[in-house]
């Protein structure tokens, strides 16, 4: 019988490609939807301390970050500690009205969770860190959070 | 006379996607935001008088301008800080210059001592903020440790893993985390 005779010569079919570019399309949503663009860019060089203790920052939305340190650009800023706001240097006395306008800039009931998110270089002396504190504290922004790399206990 | 529809070729699609995934993939940073969580007392009001708190009840800690550690009036290490905290917090042997327990009732845990315990921080203008956050680091594990002892005691789970939230309050009422942070004062100038 004939019913299972081979067929001669069958030649080797290409693998179609054409589902590559969705496997491809679907890691890349991935990938735009968790990125989070900085949207600042440093002018002061920021390396935070260790700690043990540290929490997780919810609610990436609702923070806000005042960073301190030298300025990268030292030969053209000087060496002292400087106060970056978004993306400019700030004196102390500017702090307040940073806050302020990132109050307007949230919605009305979110404007009790803001958090100030300090990202202070290890270096930095406390005197200037005690400055923005007590402007915060004159303004209300009593949720901190000293930034801190997480350390794992000896 | 009909000519067969060509496929069009999807080939370089692939290509287009690649790059865009890998624009996307160098932007990208994972990084979660992480750091020690803490509230900022409200401005001092001059005209309300700060409450008298006895001198037992608080554990005075004071980082000097030049990092060193000073300790209810004596010199001391950051090693040593955790360990100081608990015992003075919690006084077990019942010291009487070590702060009062008041055993108050707490819905679920039946009946515990409080102890009134403070910790009062206060640093001086040069202090590093390094040195900083490594002294508040060890009051918060100091706390945290109390907190993980008392849980493992009533509960038998540590308390980072409590998720009843009766529970978690129940233990926060008798472990409060009392850390003060005395208004600045220069000190050892800068």
């Amino acid at each position: 019988m004939s019913r299972f005779r081979k067929k001669g010569g069958k030649k080797l079919t290409a693998i179609s490609t054409a589902s590559l570019p969705d496997v491809i399309f679907m890691l890349l949503f991935f990938f735009m939807v968790t990125t989070v663009m900085r949207e600042t860019t440093l002018i002061v060089k920021v390396k935070v301390p260790n700690a043990t203790e540290v929490q997780k920052l919810e609610r990436k939305s609702l923070v806000s970050y005042i960073y301190i340190g030298t300025p990268l650009r030292s030969q053209i800023y000087g060496t002292e500690s400087r106060i970056q706001l978004n993306d400019r240097f700030a004196t102390v006395s500017d702090i307040q009205n940073f806050i302020i306008a990132e109050r307007e800039a949230r919605d009305e009931a979110d404007r009790g969770f803001l958090t100030t998110s300090l990202k202070v270089d290890e270096q930095v002396r406390m005197g200037i860190v005690t400055d923005v504190k007590q402007e915060l504290r004159q303004i209300g922004a009593f949720r901190i959070n000293y930034s801190a790399r997480k350390r794992v206990e000896q | 006379m009909a000519r067969p529809v060509n496929e069009i070729n999807a080939g370089s699609m692939a290509d287009i996607a690649f790059l865009l995934l890998i624009f996307f993939l160098v932007t990208t940073t994972m990084d979660v935001d992480s750091g020690i969580v803490r509230r900022l007392p409200p401005p001092p009001d001059p005209t309300v008088k700060p409450a008298d708190i006895k001198e037992r009840n608080v554990l005075n800690v004071l980082v000097s301008s030049r990092d060193a550690l000073m300790v209810n009036r004596v010199p001391s290490d950051i090693s040593t800080l955790r360990r100081t905290v608990k015992e003075f917090i919690q006084n077990r042997s019942n010291r009487s210059d070590w702060p009062e327990q008041r055993v108050e009732e707490i819905e679920g845990l039946g009946n515990v001592p409080v102890s009134r315990g403070i910790v009062s921080l206060k640093n001086d203008r040069g202090t590093s903020y390094d040195m900083y956050i490594q002294v508040q680091n060890e009051l918060a594990a100091a706390f945290a440790e109390m907190r993980n002892e008392l849980s493992m005691e009533k509960f038998g789970i540590r308390y980072n893993q409590l998720t009843n939230a009766d529970w978690i309050n129940a233990i926060n009422k008798a472990i409060p985390v009392a850390i003060s942070e005395a208004e600045p004062e220069d000190v050892g100038g800068k």
